[in-house]
């Protein structure tokens, strides 16, 4: 249907004004309160060390996340798209679990689990490993949080291109792990990018499960996004929004990043 | 109607991959195999203990325990108005975010691939940035004079931002899909763009809009990080249900908090499968 | 009766159709023949309404229908891909028009079983789309496009994505159902064979314009252009002239106005059969024997021969009537 100029003028207001509203004005102030009262006093914020350390403990936790669950994504999603196993289903539905469920039970779990009176708590305090209330619990918590978009970027990309050139290979006296490594790697390295950076952004971004399980102590377990949150709670607004304009630069390279792989996801080559 | 085919030998060999094919099979099955049993463990561990623990441990107090935490007056009520604002959240997406992907995918404009990416902002925000910026704006002191801080309208607001992308990005595609030559042969036979849009384009866009709707409405019922701040977590009145289960895991109630969760869960599960439901509805007059 | 006048219409640089005049005959069945790119589908859906033309006027039964949204046309239009309401019953597909009216309930019932009856899907009504075959789904679309008794049917290459059995199956089909329902028929088509084979006049169509107008059997026998002789049928080329494989004799000795062939293979194509020989110059050609001949003038590869056209060119390079010694094989 072609829509008369003056309803597709309107509609086109519509849409863009409610856009603006909610998300360009809310972002584009955050940096204008920000640097409102100049650039040194931004920079000192967040050379603070307990800045420095949130921001280094974040980078930490998702540098170990994140390859883990490249990992998993990656076999999984060969299993899913490739295998035949019974309880495919099941297995599916698991892998959406993290979507669908609050954070703050997602660190609620892992207490339940890890904590001192978790199911594992004696084992781990007799071991000397303390989870809850230091980084591995955090890492267990952004690993929950994180795991499913390799999984779910691939698996898609898996079933479009088909497995006849794996068995081209096959013929051509490939064993499994070489097709894998120089037929199928390569068909899928897109869509495993394009994981690979919601996965990051989703490590950097969480809250609510590392607000549950890290104890927020600073310079030990403090990330940054909790640190945002401890300074606007300690009325030092100037801090959070330094600190959140951090959060949101990474955040808007991360969409820099998705927007450039997006439209490659597809494709089976090159 | 007789078949009279010129063609050369039957291609009938097509029983299975050639023999060389199928002795290199084997080799990934058995490396498959291990592969996908220690994904399938690591899913284990990392996904069904701790949220097995939830389900298991809020029984901890026994079953009377258990309903007395999930019916306590600040539970329900944290309860109820997670599920209604989380459908208004859902609804209003419905509406808005079919407009935008409709824009988005039918309109011309300067600086649409901007407005396009910027649609995943949400996704790639932390939540208490979002929550911060929101108070920001739409607080005390801010720019235009709007104060919703501490009232159901700034978790509305909240919920809003973080679950823009969902309806938009599961009606873009379809959108993009449609054959426009249904819009054509409804327009031969008369029918007016109202028409159109309500008979032919809206009933095969339903399902992507309802798949959309449903994971917003599961993203909204569990958000925590962009209310906090800017709800001010008032019992009775601006309360969910993520943010009570935090105050009982910080009084250390865990039980109680089990207990809620569990409630919280079965809702989220619900949701997923009538997605899964909804997708299968959707393929069924596809081809 | 269609009348188009000077259209021209462009897309950005790209000229789709060139100042192109045609007249449709009331209750005639015509097509629009040529290849890809020719305009002949900008041209279906410039008179159908669904494209407007940048110059000129397209009239139907006497009235400018040049500025009328294609809603309000009275034409019916067949997809090469069906365009079927996937979400709705073949019932509801048909009838969509007829609601589209505001039809009372019961002639919308009424109509739509007689129509699915003439398409021979009696009984699918609650049936969807995808639980048809593509044929099938063809015929449905017919039978929607007819149920608001249009004054012009109008179809866009509708065999196109069907196999070449359906295919031949449903022209001589569809031939049948116009000589049945007379209504003013456009096809569009890139395949000669259907429309020599169901067509009452061809308009054929390269590089936005048309090239020629008229009947299956003017066209083959006096084409106007070299580039309708080669689209309508087989052409080789003697000299300077073209002719079609059948018309040209071939014989053991020189005769006057023949060329020297050799010959490079023969093909029997059961009662036919092709002779492949290489002129003088190098050409290879094509020349159509009965079996009978080949028999009689018992050729084999390497002989050498004589060609020569049986038909007197009427121009330089087109088809002409039969020379004098034509008889004379």
């Amino acid at each position: 249907m072609t829509v008369d100029r003056p309803w597709r003028i309107g509609l086109r207001v519509l849409a863009l004004g409610y856009l603006a509203l909610l998300l360009l004005v809310p972002v584009g102030l955050i940096f204008y309160r920000t640097f409102e009262h100049g650039v040194g006093a931004v920079w000192d914020s967040i050379t603070t060390p307990a800045a420095i350390h949130a921001f280094q403990l974040t980078l930490e936790v998702m540098a170990i996340a994140v390859p883990l669950n490249t990992l998993f994504g990656v076999v999984m999603a060969m299993a899913l798209a490739r295998g035949r196993f019974p309880g495919k289903a099941i297995v599916n539905a698991i892998i959406d679990l993290p979507f669908a469920i609050s954070p703050v039970v997602i660190g609620l779990s892992l207490i339940l689990v890890y904590g001192v009176n978790g199911w594992l708590g004696g084992a781990l305090t007799n071991a000397g490993i303390q989870v809850i209330f230091s980084v591995p619990g955090i890492v267990l918590a952004t690993i929950f949080v994180s795991l499913p978009f390799v999984v779910r970027e691939v698996t898609p990309v898996l079933r479009e291109i088909g497995d006849e050139q794996e068995q081209a290979a096959a013929t051509l006296g490939a064993g499994a792990w070489t097709t894998f490594r120089r037929i199928t790697l390569p068909a899928i390295r897109w869509g495993v990018a394009y994981g690979v950076v919601l996965s990051v952004a989703r490590c950097i971004g969480e809250f609510g499960a590392v607000s549950v399980v890290s104890g927020k102590i600073s310079g030990e377990t403090e990330t940054l996004t909790l640190l945002v949150e401890k300074r606007f709670s300690n009325f030092d607004l100037a801090g959070a929004y330094a600190a959140s304009a951090l959060l949101a630069l990474i955040a808007l390279g991360t969409l820099l990043a998705m927007t450039m792989i997006k439209p490659r996801r597809e494709e089976g080559d090159a | 109607m007789t078949a009279t085919s010129l063609t050369g030998p039957r291609a009938g060999a097509a029983g299975g991959p050639p023999p060389a094919a199928r002795s290199a099979r084997p080799a990934w099955r058995s490396s498959g195999a291990l592969g996908v049993g220690v994904a399938t463990l690591w899913l284990s561990i990392i996904v069904l203990l701790p949220l097995s623990a939830v389900v298991v441990r809020s029984l901890d107090g026994g079953v009377g325990a258990f309903w007395d935490a999930v019916t306590s007056r600040q539970a329900l009520a944290a309860l109820r108005f997670t599920v209604l604002v989380s459908l208004a959240t859902a609804a209003i997406n419905v509406v808005g975010g079919t407009l935008i992907a409709w824009v988005l995918v039918r309109d011309r404009f300067a600086g649409k691939r901007i407005v396009n990416a910027l649609i995943d902002l949400p996704f790639a925000l932390p939540t208490i940035v979002a929550g911060l910026t929101l108070l920001t704006l739409y607080g005390p002191r801010g720019p235009f004079g709007i104060d919703i801080a501490f009232t159901q309208a700034a978790v509305l607001l909240a919920l809003l931002f973080v679950t823009l992308p969902f309806v938009i990005r599961s009606v873009q595609p379809v959108l993009i899909e449609l054959d426009r030559e249904m819009e054509e042969a409804a327009l031969s036979l008369g029918a007016r763009n109202a028409t159109i849009f309500r008979r032919i384009v809206l009933p095969n866009l339903g399902p992507a809009i309802l798949s959309g709707a449903a994971l917003a409405f599961a993203r909204a019922i569990g958000e925590f990080g962009s209310i906090v701040l800017i709800s001010g977590n008032i019992p009775f009145r601006t309360q969910v249900s993520s943010v009570y289960v935090f105050k009982l895991i910080e009084s250390d109630a865990p039980t109680s908090a089990a207990a809620v969760s569990t409630v919280l869960l079965l809702v989220s599960l619900g949701v997923l499968l009538g997605i899964r439901g909804l997708g299968r509805w959707g393929v069924r007059h596809d081809r | 009766m269609i009348s188009v006048t000077g259209v021209t219409k462009r897309f950005g640089d790209y000229v789709a159709l060139d100042d192109v005049s045609i007249e449709v005959p009331d209750g005639s069945l015509t097509a629009l023949l040529g290849p890809s790119g020719s305009g002949k589908s900008t041209l279906l859906r410039i008179i159908g309404g669904l494209e407007s033309p940048d110059v000129g006027r397209v009239e139907i039964h006497g009235e400018d229908t040049t500025a009328v949204p294609a809603q309000r046309r009275g034409i019916g239009f067949v997809f090469q891909h069906y365009a079927a309401f996937k979400h709705m019953t073949v019932r509801d597909n048909v009838a969509f028009g007829l609601t589209v009216r505001k039809r009372p309930k019961a002639e919308i019932a009424a109509k739509v079983d007689e129509l699915l009856e003439i398409v021979g899907l009696a009984g699918y009504q609650t049936r969807y789309p995808s639980q048809l075959s593509g044929g099938q789904r063809q015929r449905m679309a017919l039978a929607r496009a007819l149920a608001v008794e249009p004054k012009v049917l109008l179809l866009d290459e509708p065999f196109g994505a069907l196999d070449a059995k359906v295919r031949a199956d449903l022209r001589e089909w569809l031939r049948k159902l116009h000589d049945e329902v007379h209504v003013t028929t456009l096809l569009v088509t890139h395949d000669q064979e259907e429309a020599m084979s169901i067509a009452d006049q061809i308009a054929v169509m390269d590089h936005s314009r048309i090239e020629q107008v008229g009947t299956p059997r003017d066209l083959y026998d006096r084409p106007a252009t070299p580039f309708v002789m080669r689209f309508l049928g087989p052409v080789t080329q003697l000299g300077e002239a073209l002719v079609r494989p059948h018309d040209i004799a071939l014989s053991l000795d020189a005769r006057p106005g023949s060329f020297e062939a050799q010959v490079a293979r023969v093909v029997h194509l059961g009662f036919e059969v092709r002779a492949e020989l290489v002129l003088g110059d190098g050409e290879e050609i094509a020349v159509q024997l009965t079996r009978a001949e080949a028999d009689e003038l018992e050729i084999a590869i390497g002989d050498i021969v004589h060609v020569r056209s049986t038909v007197l060119p009427r121009a330089l390079t087109t088809g002409g009537v039969p020379a004098p010694d034509a008889l004379s094989a």
